[in-house]
């Protein structure tokens, strides 16, 4: 690698120069599939990496499957057909965003339940505590803090 | 020697600190005051045998001692002194041994600046941190002790993970170990008072400022992690909903949480039960997330080599820590007190409803970080759960709770009026409203992400400055004050809590808007190419070889031109680090307050030209600057005066009755 | 107001604890192949050192076969290979080498040096079948029966304890 770095740059540095100042070329040839190609990379895990999507990584496997993302979007295919193709092979392992089914529901549906218990909770003590007579802090105990913390 | 002398220093500490425990927790409970006299000296002198210990291991990195096996394994002859410094801290054990100088630094801390507290829960406070330091001592001797020796000595290192030689790295692990630690010290208030039935008024008044300087440090230190993956990682990410980046999420939101509930706590005396709940739950988080890093039970960029027999040591520790609170819990929180009423709309219902969400949303954190597991426990499958999920449910959660970070300052406490805040914060909504919906048509397009980001942005702020203003006026209106006596009179708390809403909404606005604008070329560049992004246009104009002391590489030069004229010039490197053969991009960032542009160097192609990664960035370090502002904000209100007084007038007398 | 609510929290952290106790014994990485009890997906490929004579997975029909996926470029293989030179001696089943993502030529140098255990050797040069296969960690390994159904897949090294406790004892049962 290191050597490949090195002989590329001195190559660059003698002939380099030659070229006129122009606009470098895209990558990639075509914009729009490519932004296409990064969303749905961005959702799909990289199996041989630690924690990555196949964009981020640049591992053999994970440039291989954008290849494959690309070329399924130039067939025409739509981005739920791809991710299908992906899960055949590799599982549900492979979508970063777990699909809704049996297995993922309580994944799902966890939120919006602890949400619905926090609003029930909530609910129930301000009723509670609107209702109740006052139990202030008793001046004792205020004066208590207030002796500790010379306020 | 010098690590054997490290070693016999920490074993000392553990000694000492099952003393402290014994007769802190015994003395405390039984009354023995010439016991409980045990445990501020030796909180004083756990931190001395810590740091000494910590020293030993610093001196074996600084003087490259590759007979020890942790510097053989994380160091180099050629790397940097820095580098070194912070290698010592760079692997499991030495960050271990952080860990546990923290947590005795923290213990001195309580010793030193808590004068006023009675003697016995002073005791007890420091008993039950010598517990959790217990378990963190024997669990550092037992499975990771940072001092073993390497037979024969290694002729030189396998140096420090490239990754992690860069200056954020150097002080990211310290500050974040300063916040989870420091949450111990709320934690051992908690349970100080479970156990001596006093959840009073002088419990909540003193938890708040430890809480508050924890959930600080705990914010900067996650903040540099985002930060270091930003410009280390060479794609310019900053938040990857990694476990590891969730271990450390949800104790900041559930602190956030417990720092709100202790203000209600202290003022009104509301919430007792449910804030000594979160107390103990903010440090289980904390337990927890240490657990997820070094044991493996999750796949994450970030983990720490693991090894199961550490993880059931942490996890039969967690479980003792974490259940016997809760055991103290489920047994003396019925008989707490509830404290003083309120109504539907006042200020307690703000709180405790923006308390809930962010509790629901630190929940759902978890839930998402952990399904994998629990799936695969129970022999259903292998998922992944990544960003789209946790994007689809966190930003519902947390919008809710900004909307209230609105109205929850201004509001009154017991009882406020809907017409009395609606004629308050009407025009900050309607402005907001109408901002909101202009603005992203002037900075390239509307879209309801960014619209949406930028009304709650605006709406924080707005509400802010609309609460500034009410305050100012009552003011005047009270005794006739300038507006400039009055702006000097507000207490630093005060400003604090304006300071670090306000961090929140810079933060929005940087994530909003990178997230709705940021633009992303890849191109194949030769010398001479230019590649034009925004205003700027990018010529490649030289691509040298580079020699660091422990790499060697590539570095190209940008110059930047605006206008055709030259601006900047920028470099962008390649870097091969010759020990571990790992390639790293440096990342070439020109910072700025509206943007950053950013070129990162990608592959040399077999034509000697090279693929270039170049990206406009709007407004990204607000993002940074957004969780510094909150950060200062802690600062500012632990700062207040009442807190200063307190330690300074308290120290002398305090001493010398309850000393002896 | 009972007081059991106040068991609610510690309820909650002894059913992840519990989950958490379990995990420890599990590899997050180890992922199980969605293709075993699915047909082997179909492919054509030029065999190695005779690029004009190609081999489909049809002409293995009728036959219990293994599908062993390696490279010279790939170390854990070296550390399997014995396993399988091994296992080819038992001859048990047909024994099909995927040479992935490598050089024909060093394949065929890797395999004069190490020993040939393979009744025929496919190419895939650029990975475009094995990536059908689900292959991400050379080496793999599958078993497939005479329906062309996929029975059983290992990623990475294969050992003599999967060989003898888990191939052998579904070949036979197979091949009743």
């Amino acid at each position: 690698m290191i050597a490949q770095i090195r002989i590329i740059g001195l190559t660059l540095l003698l002939f380099g120069n030659c070229s006129l100042a122009d606009e470098a070329p895209s990558l990639a040839k075509d914009p729009i599939l490519e932004e296409r190609v990064k969303s749905i990379s961005l959702e799909l895990r990289c199996l041989v990496c630690q924690n990555q999507t196949i964009a981020d990584s640049n591992a053999g496997l994970a440039v291989d499957l954008k290849n494959q993302v690309r070329d399924m979007l130039r067939e025409g295919m739509t981005e739920k057909q791809i991710k299908d193709f992906m899960v055949e092979r590799y599982g549900d392992f492979v979508l970063y965003d777990p699909p809704i089914k049996g297995i993922t529901m309580v994944l799902w549906a966890g939120p919006l339940l602890m949400l619905f218990v926090a609003f029930w909770f909530v609910v129930r003590v301000v009723r509670r505590r609107s209702g109740s007579f006052d139990t202030q802090q008793s001046s004792e105990d205020v004066d208590r803090a207030r002796a500790l913390l010379k306020d | 020697m010098v690590p054997e002398i490290g070693h016999f220093a920490v074993i000392l500490a553990l000694c000492v600190a099952m003393a402290q425990a014994f007769f802190s927790l015994v003395g405390a409970t039984r009354g023995y005051v010439n016991w409980m006299a045990v445990s501020r000296p030796s909180a004083y002198i756990l931190f001395f045998l810590t740091s000494f210990g910590f020293c030993c291991l610093v001196i074996s990195f600084l003087t490259n001692d590759f007979s020890v096996l942790n510097v053989a394994s994380n160091s180099n002859s050629q790397l940097p002194w820095p580098y070194r410094l912070a290698a010592s801290w760079g692997s499991h054990e030495g960050s271990l041994l952080l860990w546990v100088l923290m947590l005795s630094g923290w213990m001195a801390a309580v010793a030193r600046f808590s004068k006023g507290l009675p003697n016995d829960m002073l005791s007890l406070i420091l008993g039950v941190m010598a517990l959790v330091a217990i378990g963190f001592y024997s669990f550092l001797l037992l499975t990771s002790n940072p001092f073993d020796r390497l037979l024969p000595p290694a002729m030189d290192g396998r140096d420090l993970n490239p990754l992690l030689q860069d200056p954020g790295m150097v002080i990211h692990p310290p500050m974040l170990y300063m916040g989870y630690v420091g949450f111990s010290v709320v934690f051992a208030f908690a349970i100080a008072a479970l156990i001596s039935g006093r959840l009073d008024t002088t419990w909540a008044r003193w938890s708040r400022p430890w809480t508050t300087i924890a959930w600080a440090f705990l914010t900067i230190g996650i903040a540099l992690g985002s930060w270091w993956a930003y410009y280390e990682l060479g794609w310019g990410g900053w938040w990857f909903w990694d476990p590891v980046e969730n271990a450390s999420f949800m104790p900041w939101l559930c602190g956030t949480a417990l720092m709100h509930s202790l203000l209600v706590t202290e003022k009104r005396g509301s919430f007792k039960v449910w804030t000594v709940l979160l107390a103990i739950i903010t440090f289980s988080l904390s337990l927890l997330g240490t657990f997820l890093v070094r044991s493996g039970v999750l796949t994450s960029v970030h983990a720490f080599a693991t090894d199961p027999e550490r993880g059931v040591f942490i996890l039969g520790f967690l479980v003792f820590v974490v259940g016997a609170s809760l055991i103290l819990f489920a047994w003396r929180a019925p008989k707490v007190g509830l404290g003083g009423r309120f109504d539907l709309v006042s200020r307690e219902s703000a709180l405790l409803a923006n308390n809930v969400l962010l509790v629901v949303a630190a929940a759902s954190v978890l839930l998402g970080t952990l399904y994998p597991l629990f799936l695969d426990a129970l022999g259903l499958g292998k998922i992944s759960v990544g960003p789209p999920y946790f994007d689809a449910v966190f930003i519902p959660i947390m919008a809710p709770a900004m909307f209230l970070m609105g109205i929850g300052p201004i509001s009154r406490w017991k009882k406020s009026s809907v017409p009395d805040l609606a004629a308050k914060l009407k025009w900050a909504f309607v402005i907001s409203i109408i901002s909101a919906s202009i603005l992203p048509f002037t900075m390239g397009g509307w879209s309801l992400f960014v619209s949406f980001g930028l009304l709650l942005a605006l709406w924080i702020t707005l509400a802010g400055l609309v609460n500034l203003w009410t305050r100012l006026e009552q003011m005047s209106k009270g005794d006739g004050r300038t507006l400039w006596t009055s702006l000097l009179s507000l207490p630093n708390s005060y400003y604090g809590m304006l300071c670090a809403h306000l961090g929140v909404a810079v933060f929005v606005v940087g994530v909003t808007l990178v997230g709705g604008y940021e633009v992303e070329k890849d191109v194949k560049m030769s010398l001479g190419n230019t590649v034009t992004i925004g205003d700027y246009t990018i010529r490649l104009d030289a691509l040298e070889e580079l020699e660091g002391p422990n790499y060697t590489g590539v570095e190209g030069t940008m110059t930047i031109l605006v206008d055709g004229e030259e601006v900047d010039q920028m470099f962008p490197q390649k870097r091969l680090y010759t020990v571990q053969q790992m390639a790293m991009t440096e990342a070439a960032i020109d910072t700025g307050f509206t943007r950053d542009l950013y070129i990162s160097l990608g592959e040399p192609l077999s034509d000697g030209s090279w693929v270039v990664r170049v990206y406009l960035k709007p407004f990204v370090d607000w993002i940074w600057g957004g969780a510094f502002l909150m950060a200062l904000g802690g600062v500012l209100a632990v700062s207040d005066r009442r807190y200063r007084k307190a330690s300074e007038v308290s120290s002398s007398p305090e001493e010398v009755t309850t000393s002896t | 107001m009972a007081p059991t609510r106040f068991l609610i929290p510690l309820g909650i952290f002894i059913a992840v604890a519990a989950f958490l106790f379990k995990g420890l014994s599990l590899d997050p990485k180890e992922v199980p192949s969605p293709l075993i009890g699915k047909a082997a997906p179909e492919f054509s490929l030029p065999i190695l050192n005779a690029s004009d004579t190609r081999f489909a997975n049809v002409d293995m029909a009728d036959k219990i076969w293994l599908l062993n996926v390696f490279a010279s470029w790939c170390g854990p293989c070296l550390d399997e290979h014995p396993i399988i030179v091994n296992f080819a001696r038992s001859a048990a089943v047909p024994i099909l080498g995927f040479n992935y993502k490598d050089r024909p030529q060093a394949a065929s140098q890797w395999l004069d040096r190490h020993g040939d255990p393979y009744d025929q050797v496919v190419v895939d040069l650029d990975g475009r079948i094995g990536l059908d296969y689900g292959v991400y960690g050379v080496p793999e390994t599958f078993l497939i029966d005479r329906e062309g159904i996929i029975r059983y897949k290992k990623i990475g090294p294969l050992t003599q304890a999967d060989v003898s406790k888990d191939i052998l004892p579904l070949i036979k049962e197979l091949s009743e």
